[in-house]
């Protein structure tokens, strides 16, 4: 899933403090799960500016609302008929529900109310750790499904490096040497061979380097 | 084994000869002078010379520049070449910056991670690896072609390098992974500074064992210490050093005022006993910051005069 | 026992402090409380294993949330005892009583007087 981290509160005032009626905005979706933009969090974070507002003397509506999703417009939909009574939008959406409400709603401000992280797992409660950064050719069948342009700080295709210490990488020794994870895994799959075939020039153009990305999917479409 | 490029490096190497190199640092500023007196001092006692790129990616003079300016001193300069700061079009533009000043040997590295320099928060781009790097010089050079496809008139004349790690971990693969630098194309090797020296001459061993040996010209670095304290840092902060504790003793074991002489003692026993190791072609001499040392070195490892090569 | 504690303290009783959420506060605080606090068991004591530590940090985030808009962290608080210390309890009662009393009422409910 994507994982997000709560924006600081007082940054988020910052950006709504001309505004008078607010809808904060959360989504049920990935931000629920890492607890950084679901209904509770929605809740919190409008408690907080009522009594913010309160305390500056100020009159200002904050209202809470959770979708089921704000990547799909079917859901972003349920709000059409409400949004007309708010001046502004915080979104504790992704960056991708902030831009897509943002683009139902063209002349509603849409604020982000949390920081957009990258794809993750969930090791325990409160620890997400990448694993994939969509780079849209996917080699993991070449490296024991780990992967070094996610898990390697250099994206080495033909690793390690030579700062791999103890398993840890020269970053950080919190960070696990994605090659020596592959080569642990090769190991374990007795396919330590396969370590000596070198990885080729990769094809940029469909992660970041290509623009903005598309999938396009005929049999699906209508 | 007949040289495939004017390097002087590459002919020292096939004339059966130890080579020597050393490395220089360029300066955080554009005075040119200071890469000229560091290679004055070592000019008569190597072959070739490195120049590093942004070293612990601390932003420096670039390398390019400063090869330039040996080369016009009649000097070899090897270009060291990160991957971390240029996609594959930078590369390939360098290179054939570099070869149009004849520069002849090229060093191909991913680099210290940015994190560590002065510009933490920068982006890295690592479109190649340093593998790639080999493999796309190769075939600029034996193909004469970009790595596009068009052809490159005056392909350059590189003699292609790598660094090796013989301590790194995992231990696997230390051996596999100069098998598979050379697979890539590298034709002579650097290592990481040796002090512990039964594990280099164990890694040796595995080499000749595959005949790797056969394949690249490997020269195992050397960096004299200045001090214990050095000896120390080194063996606990740099990732991938090896430091015995019977080296940081012995050095701490030396009265402050001649542990750098020691240091140099240690040093000139190393290149003594490994020059007689099966594989081992030559001699890299990284004296950081402390390139006046490196003539004694030379000439106290029994390296002195170097060969006279055309 | 029948000890005396302030009567300003209205005391909501929950199955374990873990049960005691961030929003908890914040509603209390909003609906015009002037403090709010948490009474767990013992650290290490729980029954739930870790009930009272979550509270702990909830009370911590709720505290940092009160001190960046202005309300006051120290409004809220978290206190440990065991079930038979009737008196530690009173005791309590009566420092948060007073540690709220030298805070003076929350803020926000002058403004929201005006309001109204």
């Amino acid at each position: 899933m994507i994982v997000a981290d709560k924006k600081p509160i007082e940054e988020i005032i910052d950006e709504i403090k001309e505004h008078e009626r607010i809808l904060i905005l959360g989504c049920n979706e990935c931000v629920t799960v890492c607890e950084a933009g679901g209904k509770k969090e929605v809740g919190v974070l409008a408690s907080a500016l009522r009594m913010y507002f309160l305390n500056e003397g100020k009159e200002v509506k904050v209202d809470e609302k959770t979708l089921e999703r704000q990547c799909d417009h079917e859901y972003l939909e349920e709000i059409r008929s409400m949004i007309d009574q708010y001046d502004a939008v915080v979104s504790l959406a992704c960056g991708v529900g902030v831009q897509f409400t943002a683009e139902k709603y063209h002349s509603m401000p849409v604020y982000p109310g949390v920081n957009t992280c990258f794809m993750v797992v969930t090791e325990e409660r409160g620890l997400w750790t990448e694993r994939c950064q969509g780079c849209g050719e996917c080699i993991l069948a070449r490296t024991g499904a780990i992967c070094p342009v996610s898990r390697c700080a250099k994206r080495v295709l033909n690793g390690p490096c030579g700062g791999s210490t103890d398993g840890k990488c020269e970053i950080n020794k919190e960070i696990d040497c994605a090659w020596q994870l592959i080569v642990d895994r090769l190991k374990a799959l007795d396919r330590l061979d396969d370590y000596e075939k070198i990885s080729p020039l990769k094809d940029w153009s469909t992660d970041r380097a290509g623009g903005p990305r598309k999938v396009i999917r005929e049999d699906v479409q209508q | 084994m007949k040289p495939k490029t004017p390097s002087k490096l590459e002919k020292v190497l096939a004339a059966g000869h130890l080579a020597v190199t050393s490395e220089c640092g360029p300066p955080r500023g554009s005075d040119p002078e200071v890469i000229v007196k560091k290679a004055e001092l070592i000019k008569d006692h190597v072959d070739s010379v490195n120049i590093t790129d942004n070293q612990t990616s601390v932003t420096r003079m670039c390398s390019l520049a400063a090869c330039i300016r040996l080369k016009l001193l009649g000097l070899d300069p090897v270009l060291q070449m990160v991957t971390r700061d240029r996609n594959r079009i930078a590369l390939q533009s360098d290179i054939l910056g570099a070869a149009s000043f004849d520069i002849n040997n090229i060093l191909c590295l991913s680099g210290d991670h940015q994190s560590f320099g002065d510009c933490a928060t920068g982006q890295n781009v690592h479109d190649l690896d340093s593998m790639q790097l080999i493999q796309t010089i190769r075939h600029m050079r034996d193909e004469g072609k970009f790595l596009g496809g068009d052809d490159i008139k005056r392909p350059p004349e590189m003699f292609v390098g790598a660094a090796a790690n013989p301590f790194a971990d995992p231990f696997e693969i230390r051996v596999p992974r100069l098998a598979k630098k050379i697979a890539a194309g590298a034709e002579f090797i650097q290592t990481q500074c040796i002090y512990n020296l039964d594990k280099f001459e164990e890694w040796m061993k595995q080499v000749v064992d595959r005949g790797l040996h056969e394949k690249v010209s490997i020269l195992a670095g050397m960096t004299p210490m200045k001090s214990a304290g050095m000896a120390r840092y080194m063996k606990n902060r740099v990732p991938g050093m090896d430091v015995p504790d019977e080296v940081v003793k012995r050095l701490s074991d030396t009265p402050k005022e001649k542990q750098a002489e020691e240091g140099i003692n240690i040093c000139v026993e190393a290149i003594q006993r490994l020059k007689e190791v099966e594989g081992v072609r030559g001699f890299h001499v990284m004296a950081i910051e402390w390139e006046e040392k490196v003539p004694e070195i030379v000439e106290r490892s029994g390296l002195y005069p170097r060969p006279k090569v055309d | 026992m029948r000890l005396a504690y302030p009567t300003s303290i209205k005391i909501i009783r929950v199955p374990c402090t873990g049960k005691v959420d961030v929003l908890y506060f914040l509603r209390a605080l909003e609906k015009g409380a002037d403090g709010a606090y948490a009474v767990g068991c013992m650290e290490g004591d729980c029954h739930f294993n870790s009930g009272n530590l979550r509270a702990r940090k909830r009370v911590e985030q709720v505290q940092k949330i009160l001190d960046t808009i202005g309300i006051g962290g120290e409004r809220v608080q978290m206190y440990n005892l065991s079930s038979s210390e009737g008196p530690l309890f009173a005791q309590y009662a009566v420092e948060m009583d007073e540690r709220i009393r030298k805070l003076g009422p929350n803020p926000i409910k002058k403004h929201k007087k005006k309001a109204a």
